[in-house]
């Protein structure tokens, strides 16, 4: 369960991802504006922020389930030897979106596991439909990721099944089987209940302490200060305040994030 | 009542559904889905002229009696040089008819996977032609069972319409015995016992594929 990027093509490339002045808007309603991201190898990134800030739009703009406006996003680095480099202001084809979402898997809100298939289908679906990958290593890799999450004996059970925290752990499992440079989480605790969060939380941590990059949008703040290396505050579409979680959380600069900061705790 | 003649009857009633209905409706119901797939694809189209068409062709057909529909392709045709024998101008106009109705059920279905199948399919780098095969048809399909049973069932039926234009099937054997018996009260109350019986089969073929379709879901 170690990242594949580890092997590392160009080591001396630190960056994964760099995203800059990414914009949207839907009709008048302005939801993103010049958002830069740079997501460092093995680093994991928490967007936090009030709802309507614009960070799953950002979250999502990474796996090209929205199309921004306008920005750019480059993998591998943001010079000339990127492997990749979209410009959203221009457009966009079918087969640059595609290139972008096999750099990425996303875990989802609603987890979004195919209810018609079992957890072990879900799995391996990704790898040998469109990866084509010899099936009987999609089943061997999967199976392995099940025991991790301490669901082995869930493989042929289908998702309804499951509790919330159960699929969303095969959800996360399902996204990394495709092997990606980068994960991303788009509040992946919030449709579970109280006592359900921490399995999938623990799931997350270990995958930040194994060097997995990931982004995740959360409205858990103590755990984003646990984890995540950078936090970026986002609010109105644009990025008010990011840095090191520590500070970001416990010294925020900006009014707005001290607000934010104080009302969610507050409210915890 | 001339009881010899009615239990003789129902050998060629039953020739008529096994040689007649059964492989006109099935015929007819295969083609059509085929279409109805095809059409509920153009109206969900994001081009305003694939989702025109398919929406003009569904109007014509739901707008008009299959009666109709039948004899201009079986009488009508012919004027314009277009000559077709009774079985192929009635798989054709049960096809067409089949199409437009259940184009209008599979475009529903389609619509009532979540958006987030879509995505996850997305995400895990599918296409839009992949997702749909693999993970909106299949959620689809349970949703579309009971509409197309009823689609079907209503098919096997109208099928009797074919007799006007002399395809020899279930009802038009049914005709031919009662003009030349007289008996018509017995000979149509048997036609609609032997469609019934079929339309009883199927409805027990119904709950079984439902059954197996709801397999995944929560009771």
């Amino acid at each position: 369960m170690s990242p594949t990027n580890e092997s590392a093509q160009q080591p001396h490339v630190a960056s994964v991802l760099v995203a800059r002045n990414l914009a949207k808007a839907f009709g008048s309603n302005v939801v993103l504006r010049d958002i830069d991201i740079d997501i460092r190898r093995g680093q994991v990134v928490a967007l936090i922020g009030p709802s309507g800030s614009g960070k799953t739009t950002v979250l999502r703009s990474l796996n090209g389930l929205e199309i921004p406006d306008a920005g750019t996003v480059t993998f591998g680095s943001g010079d000339a030897s990127a492997e990749l480099a979209i410009d959203f202001g221009a457009k966009v084809g079918k087969k640059e979106v595609a290139a972008l979402r096999d750099r990425s898997a996303m875990v989802f809100q609603h987890y979004n596991l195919f209810p018609h298939m079992t957890v072990l289908k879900n799995i391996i679906e990704g790898p040998v439909q469109v990866q084509k990958r010899p099936r009987a290593e999609a089943i061997a890799d999967a199976e392995r990721l099940l025991e991790r999450v301490g669901l082995a004996d869930k493989r042929d059970a289908y998702p309804f099944e499951l509790s919330g925290g159960q699929q969303q752990r095969v959800g996360i499992v399902r996204a990394l089987a495709l092997k990606p440079q980068l994960l991303l989480f788009d509040e992946p605790t919030s449709a579970l209940d109280p006592e359900l969060v921490g399995d999938v939380l623990g799931v997350i941590k270990e995958l930040a302490e194994e060097g997995w990059t990931m982004v995740i949008v959360t409205h858990e703040l103590a755990f984003a200060q646990h984890v995540a290396d950078e936090v970026i505050f986002m609010d109105g579409g644009v990025v008010v305040e990011r840095g090191p979680a520590a500070e970001v959380l416990r010294a925020p600069r900006q009014e707005r994030t001290k607000l934010f900061v104080k009302r969610l705790q507050h409210d915890v | 009542m001339n009881w010899d003649l009615i239990w003789s009857s129902f050998g060629p009633l039953i020739t008529g559904a096994v040689t007649g209905t059964i492989p006109l409706t099935l015929a007819s119901f295969a083609f059509g889905l085929i279409l109805a797939l095809v059409v509920a694809l153009m109206r969900l189209s994001p081009n305003w002229f694939l989702s025109g068409i398919g929406r003009f062709y569904v109007s014509v057909i739901r707008g008009t009696p299959l009666l109709v529909q039948l004899f201009v392709i079986f009488f009508g045709l012919p004027s314009i040089g277009i000559r077709l024998d009774p079985w192929p101008s009635a798989i054709i106009a049960f096809s067409l008819n089949v199409g437009g109705y259940a184009a209008e059920i599979i475009r529903a279905a389609i619509l009532s996977v979540p958006k987030g199948q879509w995505e996850a399919g997305h995400t895990i780098g599918m296409s839009r032609p992949q997702a749909l095969v693999r993970i909106i048809l299949p959620q689809a399909a349970r949703v579309s069972v009971p509409p197309l049973s009823n689609t079907f069932i209503s098919l096997v039926k109208d099928t009797s319409l074919a007799s006007l234009i002399l395809v020899t099937e279930l009802f038009r054997n049914a005709q031919q015995i009662a003009a030349f018996s007289q008996e018509f009260m017995a000979l149509y109350l048997q036609a609609a016992l032997v469609y019934w019986v079929i339309c009883l089969a199927l409805s027990t073929a119904q709950s079984a594929v439902e059954k197996r379709l709801d397999r995944y879901v929560a009771h």
